[in-house]
Parts: structure tokens; sequence; C-alpha cells
């Protein structure tokens, strides 16, 4: 069980930090333009972090060092080369979505 | 000159512009919501709680990392500095949404910073670029328009997700919706060779500093990658003079 004042201060303590990191740079420099190294760098700042947050989310049970999930491996990877593909958010959920229910289906089966 | 498509096309306010094609985000958002909805009751906060987590740090994966620290029992200071540091990259969109922006008052500043997630982050730097054309007020218009249902949806979905709770069966394996979402994602921004090769070290990074503690190891992996990708663009530059 989480304490309640817990609760209250990760959302305080969160919340602020999260605002203040948002406005930061908007904020602050507003007027003044940003040297081309550092927006190049900033470019490949959405690649650079959900890539590897995803991975150990899909892999899981394989860092354990158990055996990898089979369906949530492929789903994966299917969602990534439609997105990749089509270059569409929402058919690459669906392609991964159904994969995933597929395999899941036929698993259980087994 | 523009020809008379271009002309029609922006004809249309960059407000409903930004509406329009914020829309497939709606089947992104709405599953992200409902699961922390979810895993947030589940793991035993009230109603209120999450509502409130929601509304103060509007980040999907920034509350599910603060969740399940909690959760692991960490301490209060560690879980409100991981769940920040992978809020970073919010830091990194205000940087790269300021040329176009930051010129807006500071108040009009304040809300736009609220507003800075990943969905708002990716079509703006995607329509700016390719709309030298835009004045500020067509910016902001079109910032704020993809934000107009995403925002009531994000906290509705909160709510109802909360209030489904463990009624959720497991077998559903809506824990995979998480991973599902973010990947969607990444699929389309692979663009160029630098893209590809920011992501790959991103993943190959992640997962061999996976033993850092208080998930150091993602933060290290960020950095890595971004340089890879500046430096593979340069490279690229190089290779077509």
């Amino acid at each position: 069980m989480i304490a309640d004042s817990t609760v209250w201060i990760v959302i305080a303590g969160l919340g602020l930090g999260s605002f203040i990191l948002r406005f930061s740079v908007m904020g602050l420099t507003g007027r003044r333009p940003m040297p081309p190294w550092l927006l190049r760098h900033l470019r490949y700042a959405g690649v650079a972090i959900l890539p590897g947050l995803v991975a150990p989310l899909v892999l899981g049970s394989a860092l354990q060092g158990g055996p990898p999930d089979i369906p949530r491996v492929v789903a994966a990877l299917v969602t990534l080369t439609v997105g990749w593909w089509r270059r569409d958010v929402l058919l690459s959920m669906l392609a991964g979505g159904v994969t995933f229910f597929a395999l899941r289906g036929i698993e259980a089966l087994l | 000159m523009l020809d008379s498509r271009v002309t029609s096309r922006s004809s249309r306010s960059p407000f409903w512009l930004g509406f329009s094609e914020s829309l497939p985000f709606v089947f992104v958002v709405t599953p992200f919501a409902l699961l922390f909805g979810v895993v947030s009751s589940e793991a035993g906060l009230d109603l209120l709680q999450t509502f409130m987590f929601s509304l103060t740090v509007f980040a999907g994966a920034s509350q599910f990392t603060a969740l399940q620290l909690m959760t692991d029992q960490l301490p209060t200071l560690i879980v409100i500095v991981t769940a920040l540091a992978v809020n970073l990259r919010m830091a990194m969109y205000s940087a790269a949404l300021t040329p176009y922006l930051g010129q807006a008052p500071v108040w009009k500043r304040v809300f736009i910073a609220y507003f800075i997630v990943d969905q708002s982050y990716a079509l703006s730097a995607i329509r700016f670029e390719e709309r030298a054309d835009w004045e500020l007020s067509d910016r902001i218009g079109y910032f704020f328009g993809t934000m107009v249902l995403i925002y009531p949806i994000w906290m509705a979905t909160t709510v109802v997700g909360a209030l489904l709770g463990t009624a959720i069966p497991e077998w559903l394996g809506l824990d995979f919706a998480v991973p599902l979402c973010f990947l969607a994602i990444i699929g389309p921004t692979l663009r160029t060779p630098a893209h590809i090769a920011a992501a790959v070290t991103s993943i190959v990074m992640a997962l061999l500093l996976f033993w850092l503690p208080y998930s150091l190891g993602l933060l290290v992996a960020a950095v890595a990658a971004m340089m890879v990708g500046a430096r593979v663009e340069l490279w690229q530059a190089e290779a077509r003079t």
C-alpha cells in the first residue's frame, strides 16, 4: 500500500517539475535563437528516448532471465515495421494489436 | 508561388487543421489514459489522486514510471527524479518549438508549455517546418488545435479507467497497450538513416545499461542516441556536398 502523503508529494513534485521542464527553454530564451548544433541534437530527442523506454517493456521476461514472450516481441516488430512502412500511427497500432491477440489465441489453443 | 491547391488548403484555419490532424491520436491516447486509470486504482490511488496525477503531470510514460516506482516502495525523491527524467524530452520539445512559438507573450507561453506533450510536439514540429508561410498566430492556433480534443479525452478516460479499475480482466493483455502505443509513435518517425541510427542506439544502450539503478541507463542511452543521430545527419550532409 502506498501512503497518501507519498502520493500527494509525488503528484505535486512531478507536476511542478514537469511544468518547469516544459516551460524551461521556451520561457527563458524565447527571443534568442538556438545554436544549430543544439537543434541538430534536439531533432533526435523523441527517437532517442522512446525506443529505449519501450525495449525493456517488450523484452520484460527475457531481461529477468526467462524466455521471451513471443507474442509481445512479434507484435512489437509488426507495429514498428508497419509504422515505418505506412507512416500511419493508427494502422500500425491496429496491426500490432491484431498480431498480439492472434498469437495469444494460438498460444492458448496449443 | 502558391498554386491554387495549396492556397485552398491554407484557407482552412490552422486551429481546425491541428484539430483534424490530431484525430488519429485519439485512438492512441485513449488506451493510454484508460490504462493509467486502471493501473493507478489497482495500485491503491483514489479517484481524486488519479485525476490530479493526469491533470498536473499530463505525460503518460512519466505517470506510469512514477506509479511503478511508488508500488516498488522506492524513496519519494527517487520516484520524482526518475519520473522527471522520463519527462526530460519535454525540455527538448520546448527547445525545439522555441524558434516557432518563442515570440508569443509570456502568458501564452505558460499555456503552450503546459500543453507540450508527444502528440502536440510531433504534429507541430512537422507542420511548422513545412509551412514557412505561417504567422506566429497561425502556429499558436495550430498548436492548441492539436490539443483541444486530446486533452479532455486524456482527463476523461483517466477517470473512466480509474472507475473500471480491477474490473478489466488480465487476459486482455492491456499492459501491452503501453509499449504498443510507444511503438506506433516511433515507427513513422524513422524517416532518415539518422533517425534509425538514433533509435537503434537508444535500444541497444538501454538494454545494455538496464542494470543501472533508477532508470539512469535510459538517460545515458538517450544522450548517446541524440549524439549518434546528430553525427549521422552531419555525415549525410557531407556525403551530399
